[in-house]
């Protein structure tokens, strides 16, 4: 019977250590999202104060297309959406769900990519590249760097994948899928930015 | 099942409610500049309202920060941050477009 209590005890002790630590780890990750956060901002800044400088190069109004930056926005939402639903199913238990919903958010960030990087080829490919203007460096530095961040968050809901049908839905994955959902819902905020500072203003 | 602080916040109504206020926030902003049913200083005043406003609601409803479960020094160093960057980009362009200004 005290043998019983020991283990248990043992037990417990283990798991508040394992508490402690992922919430320890989901601090240091806020820390990081918000220094992610002033590199943005200092990106954003410099491209306003570039913007106008188009060099005798193409300006935002002819390389811009509104409708493309509309679809983009509403491929990042959605997966926003999406993820949150892997979170609301992984909170439920249910692995599979999980599994599924990631999948359609890593489809949605995917589309998403594979739109910016056709406008990018496109600009490219019609004389409107970083080296031309510091309009245009700055625009590539500021939406490229967040288009990085979705390609990296997209491998981590790779991962992510992989450990729920490996691991399941053990307490270090849950920590690692929640961190993972604050890093994609942060990068949909920063296209916020990105669609009011940049694609808005730049076609009026 | 509440494993960690947040889990027991988030419902499916919350997200939803989120993305519902999401939507007609950026179709307010898109559909200004798209028809130009506004010109003027008073377009770039409602693209800003309407960006502060939503990046609020993703946090309240996609990241659940409130100040009720949301760890303190989470609070602090996002106020903190909020801060640094009003100082940098509001002195950044500061300083830029009055040196832009004298230039001239």
């Amino acid at each position: 019977m005290s043998e019983m209590l020991t283990i248990r005890n043992d037990t417990d002790l283990l798991e508040e250590e394992e508490h402690h630590s992922l919430r320890g780890r989901e601090f240091g990750f806020w820390l990081f999202l918000m220094g992610d956060a002033v590199i943005f901002a200092l990106l954003f800044a410099t491209y306003v104060v570039l913007s106008g400088n188009s060099a005798a190069g193409p300006t935002s109004q002819q390389v811009f297309d509104l409708s493309h930056t509309a679809i983009e926005t509403a491929l990042l939402l959605v997966s926003s959406l999406t993820f949150g639903i892997a979170s609301l199913a992984m909170d439920k238990g249910h692995g599979r769900a999980v599994i599924l919903w990631l999948l359609i958010t890593l489809g949605l960030g995917l589309g998403f990519l594979v739109m910016e990087v056709l406008e990018f080829r496109g600009m490219i490919l019609q004389g409107a590249g970083p080296d031309v203007s510091g309009f245009l460096s700055a625009f590539f530095t500021l939406v490229g760097m967040h288009g990085a961040h979705v390609a990296m968050g997209s491998i981590g809901i790779l991962v992510m994948i992989g450990q729920v049908m490996t691991k399941g839905l053990t307490l270090p994955v849950r920590s690692r899928l929640n961190r993972l959902g604050l890093f994609w819902h942060f990068l949909d905020i920063v296209w916020i930015g990105i669609f009011s500072v940049v694609y808005l203003p730049g076609v009026m | 099942m509440d494993h960690t602080d947040h889990t027991e916040h988030r419902s499916l109504g919350t997200y939803l409610t989120g993305f519902a206020l999401a939507i007609v926030l950026t179709a307010i902003p898109f559909g200004l500049v798209w028809t130009g049913a506004l010109t003027g200083p008073a377009v770039y005043g409602v693209i800003a309202a309407a960006a502060v406003i939503q990046v609020l609601v993703h946090l309240v409803f996609f990241l659940h920060l409130d100040f009720k479960s949301t760890p303190g020094e989470n609070l602090f160093f996002l106020a903190f941050a909020a801060v640094l960057i009003c100082i940098m980009v509001g002195g950044s362009l500061w300083i830029m477009f009055d040196l832009h200004h004298r230039m001239m």
